[in-house]
């Protein structure tokens, strides 16, 4: 076992754990922080295959996962989260067992799926995109099974934390792509934001089970 | 002197030396929190004397206990002490390691957890009862996760035999591997439940609402509970040397070696009991009891972790093959 190999399934791993931490968390700030946490580990991932693989824009990939989401956006919507004095509420998070069950069978689907599909490539690609399928899909978990409209941000980001991943494993995504995407999360979040202080407003709350209720189908 | 022998000898030392030890392993988990909280604590020895005047004392009997009750305790204490054999404690190789497995150790300690619960419900009170009905809600949640984590390492190495998991990880050269970290987090987990510790149960109050361990040996006295409180040292002491023999194998010495390197294996042991004890210790002063509810979530967690930790593992076999 190869010493460069250890260390990025290591990081990939801890990346794992990090998504199913997110989809276990109920404090908003909790998520928010275990958010970070995956994107600086996010960022040592990349510098890593950066380093080992001779390829010095993946710095810059790096360098973005860890300005933009290890540090900006989790601060901007920790800001948002005070703003609204929500930072004490308490997700009521429906069939955490159940969530956490699929989750794990989510993640032995993207690596059955990944082995099966990608024989004969390198083992750092495979490993990364076994993984990275794996926290996508907790991410979009995570996405329907949240009420909350901060939490179903934070596992919009988190998928696309899992997108990097993949795209550093297959050394395919070109530089202009990774910089337009990271861009467009952050432009995304104020997009967000702004869909969260109208509910806010209108209903009070940011529990999107609300927004139900203007749905015209129901009496 | 031949290895028969020797591996005869081995395994009586290791038997007699975990009921030795035992008690003074729970001794200075008692005596560190006594001393985090500025209290004197009472000595090391205070558990022996403890256990002896138990032994001394009459056994009281509820009238409508059955047969089962008394014969419980030793039961209990048989299972654990055969269980604790089992474990790689400072030497692999001992006479018993080829009679039985991993998965006989958490049989062995699934019966005497089988027995505690019927014990506790055998005379009829209602404390009994919730404590049984508790203890069988952890062990459910817990077993499958000891089971989990148990067959990652075995996938690693290859076998359930624990000396040999053991020697193989002494051997193996050092890397780091993500899947051994979630299995020793889901097995501190398990084994903190398991012990009947902070944050699951707590194991110093006879507080009603909050017992699980102490509700079921509640009726329990004299040399009977004397057997019950050394079988639940032993536990804790197994469940220490398991880990340490799985994560922290250094030291373990095949029995051939002959008794000097018997003693400073022993003595690395002892160190690595001592150590566990300390943090033990420090671990049950930092953090409050969990809501007997709230249990649930926490043993989930160790399952999610175990499982993590073999799909990670299999992820690399396949990887990289």
């Amino acid at each position: 076992m190869s010493h460069v190999y250890e260390v990025s399934h290591f990081l990939a791993g801890l990346m794992l754990v990090c998504s199913f931490a997110l989809l276990y968390q109920d404090r908003l700030l909790a998520v928010l922080r275990i958010f970070a946490a995956q994107a600086i580990i996010l960022s040592l991932a990349v510098s890593w295959e950066a380093w080992t693989q001779g390829r010095p824009h993946l710095f810059i990939t790096a360098a973005l996962a860890l300005v933009l989401k290890g540090i900006v956006i989790p601060i901007i919507l920790q800001r948002f989260i005070l703003q609204l004095g929500i930072h004490r509420d308490i997700e009521k998070v429906v069939g955490v067992v159940l969530t956490m069950l699929i989750g794990l069978g989510l993640a032995a689907m993207s690596q059955m799926l990944i082995i099966g599909a990608t024989t004969g490539a390198p083992a750092q690609a495979r490993e990364g995109l076994a993984i990275a399928l794996a926290i996508i899909l907790i991410g979009l978990l995570m996405m329907i099974t949240r009420r909350n409209a901060f939490t179903q941000i934070i596992g919009f980001m988190s998928i696309e934390n899992g997108l990097i991943l993949a795209a550093t494993g297959a050394r395919g995504m070109p530089l202009v792509v990774e910089i337009s995407v990271a861009f467009s999360v952050l432009i995304a979040l104020f997009v967000f934001a702004v869909f969260v202080f109208r509910i806010r407003e209108r209903f009070d709350t940011v529990d999107v089970e609300a927004l139900e209720r203007v749905r015209g189908d129901q009496p | 002197m031949s290895d028969a022998l020797l591996s005869f000898i081995g395994q009586g030392c290791q038997m007699l030396l975990v009921l030795l030890v035992a008690p003074a392993v729970t001794g200075l988990t008692r005596l560190v929190k006594a001393r985090l909280m500025r209290r004197k604590g009472p000595p090391l020895l205070q558990v022996y004397s403890d256990l002896i005047k138990l032994v001394r004392k009459e056994a009281v009997v509820a009238d409508s206990a059955s047969w089962l009750f008394r014969v419980a305790p030793y039961l209990i204490f048989a299972l654990t002490w055969v269980a604790a054999s089992l474990v790689p404690t400072f030497a692999t190789g001992l006479l018993f390691s080829w009679t039985g497995d991993v998965i006989v150790i958490i049989a062995l300690l699934g019966s005497a957890r089988f027995f505690l619960a019927l014990a506790g419900m055998d005379v009829g009170t209602s404390f009994g009862g919730i404590g049984s009905s508790r203890e069988m809600m952890i062990a459910t949640l817990a077993e499958p996760a000891m089971l989990l984590v148990v067959l990652n390492m075995a996938l690693a190495a290859g076998t359930t035999q624990l000396p040999e998991v053991a020697k193989y990880f002494i051997a193996a050269p050092l890397a780091i591997r993500v899947s051994l970290a979630l299995a020793l987090v889901a097995l501190v987990i398990v084994a903190l439940a398991e012990n009947a510790r902070i944050p699951v149960d707590n194991p110093a109050t006879h507080l009603e609402l909050t017992m699980v361990h102490e509700a079921m040996v509640l009726e329990y006295s004299g040399r009977h509970l004397a057997m019950i409180e050394a079988a639940s040292q032993l536990k804790l002491v197994l469940y220490i040397s398991l880990i340490a023999s799985l994560f922290l194998p250094f030291g373990i010495m095949p029995v051939t070696a002959g008794p000097l390197a018997w003693a400073t294996a022993g003595l690395a042991w002892l160190a690595k009991l001592a150590g566990a004890a300390i943090i033990l210790g420090v671990w049950e002063l930092s953090i409050a009891k969990m809501r007997v509810f709230r249990v649930s979530e926490f043993l989930g967690g160790a399952f999610i972790f175990a499982f993590l930790a073999i799909l990670l593992s299999f992820l690399t076999q396949e990887v990289l093959r």
